[in-house]
């Protein structure tokens, strides 16, 4: 019988700790969040030698158990609580060669929880290249753990690794500090009242914000026996307190390690002083931001036309061999469509992430935080805001997921909050087709009437974005006392099998946790588009043919079967939605065949043609005989449904409303609770309502 | 004894003894402590945040921060 190790890894940001969780676990890793925060919960399992599993997880990373943030704080809560269900058996804390001694001041507070601690040295095919000399023995006595040498570039040390955890009953369980050295008289107080607990247990859930308790923190502070301190005077005991453990990490050092100090990397420099220029600095980043956006925008066309050719095909195909009915059209129209509502979003996910990723590996991300941070502050917004804004361009899917970057909670939140305000693909069509049919052709100063409107709804997009997340962060009550401190990693050739993890990773997340709720949702909406409880409903074949009688019009039998489902559209329960909310959407300049193609747009934006098309019993997909039918389109008065002011307010809408169903899943998943998707749906229908309101009655 | 905020590009000296009391213990923890070396290496386009190697580590803070270390400037 195999017993399971487990085993958690921790260290500092930046020491790849990552690529050493993905070398032990492969691709069995499981990815989700921690119960009721959004902090994402890594696990997975890595095969030992000698038939033993062991059970990974991978904790955030840190610098410190003394936390400034909700993801430290997780650490802390675990590794505090040996009744919880992720207390390691060991703990792995990777630290890297060139930042040795500040990731061993992590090192130090895990031992001294009483835990079993291996120190994994990473990046150590760089020792040579830094001029960094290591005696491994001497650094295991000094530090009283085993030490494993790690190069995941090179692929060396994993198995060394592994072995140590095999060997995990040697390890030692004594602390590092003697932390009674802070404040003696303090430290032998809290020793008599609790003689059982480790003396830095009782310090750091003294100190820290966290919520288990086997004891009460206020009971501590209550007991008689010793003081109680300040917050001042618990500061100044953590000073001290750092500065033992740094005194301690220095001897140790002094005995097995030296570095080379003429071996200064002038590359690194100059590569810096390039990339935080003045000038050059932001060019190099506008011209990476647009070749990402532009990559995205036109690559991932050719894999998205296919992905919906593929599921067009395939629900065809099982409208024919299945036999015809209800549960064949729920299966071909419902679900087959449903599924590739989601799968659909892929490409551009990945493409996104794949950037993402080389950004980040290379080291590059941090020096674009630095160039943008005194920009995106004025708007509650992080420096890391920058590129979910951008790729929100493309498609604000992967960029709501590309949020997660973001370590400061309410910087992450608020960018969650606009991003689907910047100007997304799926608007474009909506947008070509209104301003061809309603803004003149005419030049200003030869900049064409038409591209003026279109480049001032992207515009509008952007400015709208930065607006609400200037209000937003004015508002929003969540404080998180972070002070801002980014650290600049050098510069690395990203590892690419990193990064293919990180785009799999990604890819599974979104379809698994966004791609049940839209899936969900199409069905809902597909249903609501296709069955009516009306007997025109019930009768429309029979209807349709009457009428045409009447009309003595002849048409095709394909024409009719337009007409046939023109007229069910009207009809069925989304049709009677559209005319019941007519009154309310008249103001705005809208008619209730717009209104039900605003309702079932919401599934998707692009969606707004093809209902419309339906609608006006047009083939979908000839864009020039739907706009023809459309001009042609007359109100009761006989004046064109389409005009400026209609026209108009559709394209406000459209810039500033929530039409997008997956993009709701997607905030859902990523803020884990319907209560923020909620507000946002909320608060941009209002908005996008309000504007295209005051827009109709002004042009009207 | 200077702040670090008021630093020039390549300047650098080492930590006072008495830190401000508003230094943040992770400040400290990334080696933010009495005697060790600063250094300033790079200041934003925009004036904010600046770039320092902090014995050893290389991290960026906003000015608002970089004022309450002081340092005696190393000639």
């Amino acid at each position: 019988m195999t017993r399971e190790l487990k085993v958690a890894l921790i260290g500092n940001p930046n020491t790849g700790k990552s690529s050493i969780f993905n070398a032990l676990t492969g691709l069995r890793q499981k990815v989700g969040n921690y119960p009721g925060i959004t902090v994402e919960k890594k696990t997975g399992i890595c095969q030992l030698p000698a038939g033993l599993t062991a059970k990974l997880i991978d904790l955030p990373g840190a610098y410190s158990l003394n936390t400034t943030s909700l993801d430290e704080s997780v650490a802390v809560e675990i590794l505090l609580n040996k009744r919880d269900a992720d207390y390691p058996d060991v703990v792995v804390v990777i630290a890297e060669v060139e930042n040795l001694k500040r990731n061993l001041l992590l090192f130090t507070q895990i031992k001294d929880l009483g835990i079993k601690t291996i120190l994994a040295i990473n990046m150590s095919d760089r020792m040579s290249a830094l001029g960094v000399a290591l005696d491994v023995s001497a650094l295991e006595t000094a530090l009283d753990t085993r030490i494993a040498l790690i190069s995941t570039r090179k692929n060396s040390g994993i198995d060394a690794l592994k072995q140590l955890l095999v060997e995990h009953e040697s390890l030692s369980e004594n602390p590092v500090l003697d932390i009674n050295k802070v404040d003696l008289a303090y430290f032998e107080g809290l020793k008599k009242t609790y003689p059982k607990i480790s003396l830095y247990k009782l310090w750091l859930a003294i100190t820290q914000d966290v919520n288990f308790m086997p004891i009460e923190r206020q009971s501590i502070a209550d007991q008689s026996g010793f003081s109680t301190k300040s917050k001042e005077e618990l500061k100044r005991m953590q000073h001290r307190e750092t500065v033992l453990r740094y005194q301690f990490i220095n001897e140790a050092l002094k005995l097995g390690y030296e570095k080379d100090f003429s071996k200064a990397d002038g590359f690194q420099g100059h590569l810096d002083r390039l990339f935080t220029h003045k000038l050059w600095g932001y060019l190099i980043f506008f011209v990476i931001l647009f070749s990402i956006f532009q990559v995205i925008f036109d690559f991932s066309s050719y894999p998205m036309d296919a992905i919906d050719g593929f599921f067009g095909q395939l629900a065809e195909w099982v409208k024919v061999i299945l036999p015809p009915g209800v549960l064949t059209n729920l299966v071909a129209e419902g679900i087959i469509a449903g599924i590739g509502g989601v799968v659909i979003f892929i490409p551009q996910i990945a493409f996104l992430f794949f950037f993402i990723s080389l950004l980040e590996e290379s080291g590059y991300m941090s020096r674009v935080v630095f160039l943008m941070d005194r920009l995106m502050r004025p708007f509650g917004l992080s420096g890391k805001s920058v590129v979910p804004l951008m790729s929100g361009m493309a498609c604000a899917i992967p960029a709501v997921m590309a949020t997660r970057t973001i370590e400061n909670w309410k910087e992450r939140l608020v960018t969650i909050l606009v991003v689907p305000f910047t100007t997304c693909s799926a608007r474009l069509p909506v947008y070509l087709i209104i301003i061809a049919l309603v803004i003149p052709e005419g030049r200003f100063f030869g900049l064409g009437y038409q591209a003026l409107v279109l480049t001032g709804l992207y515009l509008l997009g952007f400015l709208a974005s930065l607006l609400a997340a200037a209000l937003l962060s004015r508002n929003l009550k969540i404080d998180r006392k972070n002070f801002f401190m980014v650290e600049m990693p050098t510069f690395k050739t990203p590892q690419l099998k990193n990064v293919g993890f990180t785009v799999f990773e990604k890819t599974k997340s979104f379809v698994v946790g966004a791609g049940q709720v839209i899936l969900a949702l199409s069905i809902v909406i597909w249903f609501l588009g296709s069955n009516g409880y009306s007997d025109e409903f019930k009768n429309a074949e029979q209807l349709v043919a009457e009428q045409l009688q009447s009309e003595q019009s002849s048409l095709s039998s394909i024409e009719i079967e337009r007409a046939i489902s023109s007229f069910k559209l009207e009809h069925s329960y989304i049709g009677q939605l559209g005319k019941f909310i007519e009154p309310a959407v008249r103001h705005l300049g809208y008619d209730w065949k717009i209104g039900i193609a605003l309702l079932t747009s919401f599934a998707a934006r692009e969606v707004f043609v093809g209902t419309l098309a339906t609608i006006y019993s047009v083939q979908d997909g000839e864009e020039s005989t739907i706009t023809g039918r459309m001009a042609l389109e007359r109100d009761t008065l006989g004046k064109p449904v389409f005009n400026l002011a209609t026209g108009a307010s559709i394209l406000i809408f459209y810039a500033l409303a929530m039409q997008c169903m997956s993009t709701l899943a997607v905030v859902k998943k990523e803020t884990n609770s319907w209560k923020w998707p909620m507000i946002q749906l909320v608060f941009m229908t209002v908005l996008a309502y309000t504007a295209s309101l005051l827009t109709y009655q002004i042009l009207a | 004894m200077i702040s670090i905020d008021l630093l020039k590009v390549g300047q650098k000296g080492t930590i006072v003894e008495e830190l401000d009391t508003h230094v943040p213990v992770k400040l400290m923890e990334i080696g933010c402590l009495p005697g060790n070396e600063v250094e300033l290496v790079q200041i934003a386009p925009l004036n904010d945040p600046l770039y320092f190697l902090v014995d050893g580590s290389r991290i960026a803070i906003r000015r608002e921060m970089a004022r309450f270390v002081h340092i005696d400037l190393k000639p």
